[in-house]
């Protein structure tokens, strides 16, 4: 019985060990080590650069108000999800997901398509003589493009907590006399931060590393951390910076992510 | 004389073609432990959510201390509810959910630590204060769930099913328990349950519910000793339900037989029900008894002994502290005040007699 067990989990070990541990492992060889194949923490300091810096600092803001974003419409639709009948919720659901089963480039170049100067949203404002929408290459349109490709994953997480929580504790709130705001403020808030900050990492985590929003909707002038690191392995050939760079962005998520655990007691609905 | 607290009349409430309370009337008075009792399904639980606010009714009025709260949101009502499952609010200390009721009133600091020790020590939880629900027993969740309603000084404490997920021996502590907060706070209790000892051990009033119809309503030993018809009977402890004629006032004929009875008014020659609990046949020496037959089965329950007798084609249950093997032939005594006559229903709708108190 036992052994059966075991081989079971023997596709899954040869999975972690291939393709998530020996990676890992290799970006933290190359990462600590210089063309000769020497120990070094030069890799780690490329980060210093001023160039390196300000992608950094702009990733850092545009996933955060991404992040606020997501969490500011993700909420409400969350809320008025969980209150619904699951015949209707999981309509809806599946209308905000069905996005997602599109390949995620070609949702991001769609956007593209539409900001453009001459595209498909500027040619509607001018034959109704609006002025003009001008956020294709600006981080407005890289903001765009990272709520839109993630709200889902803020959504998920709280819907699921959200329809988890006992009618009758809501009930019982209401019974002690609190009214409708305070039964959100002192019950059904407190009771979903796990499902937050399950959102919250779903969504931050992605948007501080992704170089390919950033690439299609912010042209090639805006560099953000991710687009840095993509051209230090694709252009430069220099895997030792780009490992050092991504070892880098690892130990902001993770001080991201323990900030975040911090203000949660339990610890429930985090990566890590 | 007791004053009446609340006042239902004519409550209908349906889901969809599902008729759960069908122009219910009903009043509770003061300072009383009823208790709504029945099967699952007939309306009982409905009913208390429509007390506590949590459903409204198609049809129909509550009256609440001479104040129409029909459309009142619980948060504005002067009663408090002890949920089924406890409810408490997990992300919260004990002291925290007790005091729930009380902050949000805007009492004082002083006042609600009071209350917090009041309550505790009233439940027998004092020094609880600072654990958290999943750190108790279901026992003591439910105590917890009952300090957080009564701190409020509710003048109905509303019961669901409080006990049913608590093991045999707690229940009956809790019901104790409950009978002494009752008696303690002086306040209304409106309590449901499917358990018809917990509803005989505890109650002042029972209301025997049943497909959304009140089928009696008395006190405990009213609706044991004389229930009114073949449900109550049923599902108020173990009875033989046998049909029978009213030959004439004080006497009827059961399987053939003549038995003399105390029930009069039910005319001459009339089909009825009549109800034997099993504890009411004496077993004696054939011949002695009104019929004769002999003994079947036979279990040993701890208090009696669980008897059947075979008498005129009908398997008699007979419970007794006297021990007939296996294939003695008995007789059948029964003592004419132990039987109970009921009027025969004339449809099965019948069961659904509006009855005033």
């Amino acid at each position: 019985m036992k052994n059966k067990k075991r081989l079971l989990t023997g596709p899954y070990l040869f999975w972690a060990i291939a393709f998530i541990i020996i990676p890992i492992i290799m970006i933290f060889y190359y990462g600590l080590t210089d063309a000769d194949n020497n120990f070094t923490l030069m890799n780690l300091a490329e980060i210093t650069t001023p160039e390196n810096l300000k992608a950094l600092g702009l990733s850092l803001l545009l996933s955060f108000i991404s992040t606020v974003i997501c969490l500011v419409l993700a909420y409400p639709l969350a809320m008025i999800l969980s209150g619904k009948s699951v015949n209707q919720s999981s309509f809806i659901v599946l209308i905000f997901i069905l996005p997602m089963w599109m390949n995620f480039l070609l949702r991001t170049l769609a956007w593209q398509t539409l900001l453009e100067k001459n595209g498909v949203i500027n040619a509607v404002l001018s034959f109704l003589h609006l002025p003009q929408l001008e956020i294709i290459n600006t981080p407005y349109a890289i903001i765009l493009g990272m709520v839109y490709n993630f709200l889902p994953f803020m959504v998920l997480p709280i819907y699921n907590v959200l329809v988890k929580i006992d009618k009758d504790v809501i009930n019982a709130a209401r019974d002690l006399g609190a009214n409708n705001i305070q039964v959100f403020t002192k019950i059904i808030l407190p009771l979903s931060v796990p499902g937050v900050i399950s959102g919250i990492t779903m969504v931050f985590v992605p948007a501080l590393t992704t170089f390919v929003i950033s690439d299609i909707l912010g042209g090639s002038k805006i560099l953000l951390i991710g687009n840095v690191i993509e051209q230090e392995f694709t252009h430069s050939y220099n895997w030792h910076a780009g490992s050092g760079l991504s070892l880098v962005l690892m130990i902001f998520i993770v001080i991201s992510m323990a900030l975040i655990t911090k203000y949660d007691k339990d610890g429930e609905g985090t990566a890590f | 004389m007791a004053r009446k607290l609340i006042d239902i009349s004519h409550i209908s409430k349906s889901y969809g073609d599902n008729l759960v309370l069908d122009d219910l009337n009903l009043y509770i008075n003061e300072n009383k432990f009823l208790t709504l009792l029945g099967p699952s399904g007939c309306g009982k639980t409905t009913l208390l959510r429509i007390l506590g606010g949590f459903e409204t009714p198609n049809k129909g009025n509550i009256i609440f201390d001479g104040v129409d709260i029909t459309n009142l949101a619980p948060n504005k009502r002067q009663l408090n509810t002890v949920f089924q499952k406890y409810a408490l609010f997990t992300h919260m200390t004990i002291a925290e959910n007790i005091a729930f009721g009380l902050k949000i009133k805007g009492k004082s600091k002083a006042y609600i630590n009071d209350k917090i020790k009041y309550a505790l020590k009233l439940v027998n939880l004092d020094g609880y204060e600072n654990r958290t629900a999943d750190q108790l027993s279901g026992g003591q969740q439910q105590r917890i769930a009952i300090a957080r309603a009564i701190v409020n000084e509710p003048k109905v404490l509303l019961l669901d099913e409080p006990l049913g997920a608590l093991d045999l021996k707690l229940r009956q502590d809790m019901q104790y328990e409950l009978i002494r907060l009752k008696n303690e706070l002086g306040i209304t209790f409106v309590y449901v349950t499917h358990d018809q000892e917990e509803a005989l051990t505890m109650s002042d009033t029972i209301v025997v519910m049943n497909q959304g119809y009140i089928q009696q309503i008395g006190s405990p030993e009213d609706i044991y000793n004389e229930p009114e018809n073949a449900f109550v009977a049923d599902f108020i402890g173990e009875s033989n339900i046998l049909p029978a004629t009213m030959v004439e006032d004080k006497l009827v004929k059961i399987l053939g037989v003549n038995f003399p009875c105390v029930d009069t008014g039910f005319g001459r020659n009339k089909p009825v029900d009549a109800v034997i609990r099993p504890e009411d046949i004496d077993l004696v020496k054939p011949g002695e008894g009104l019929l004769d037959g002999v003994v079947t089965h036979l279990i040993f329950k701890g208090v009696h002994y669980e008897m059947e007798v075979m008498a005129n084609n009908y398997e008699w249950l007979v419970h007794s502290t006297d021990m007939f093997p296996v294939g003695t032939e008995v007789g059948i005594k029964v003592d004419p005040f132990d039987i109970q006559i009921m009027k025969k229903p004339q449809s099965e709708d019948e069961e659904a007699v509006p009855i005033e108190e």
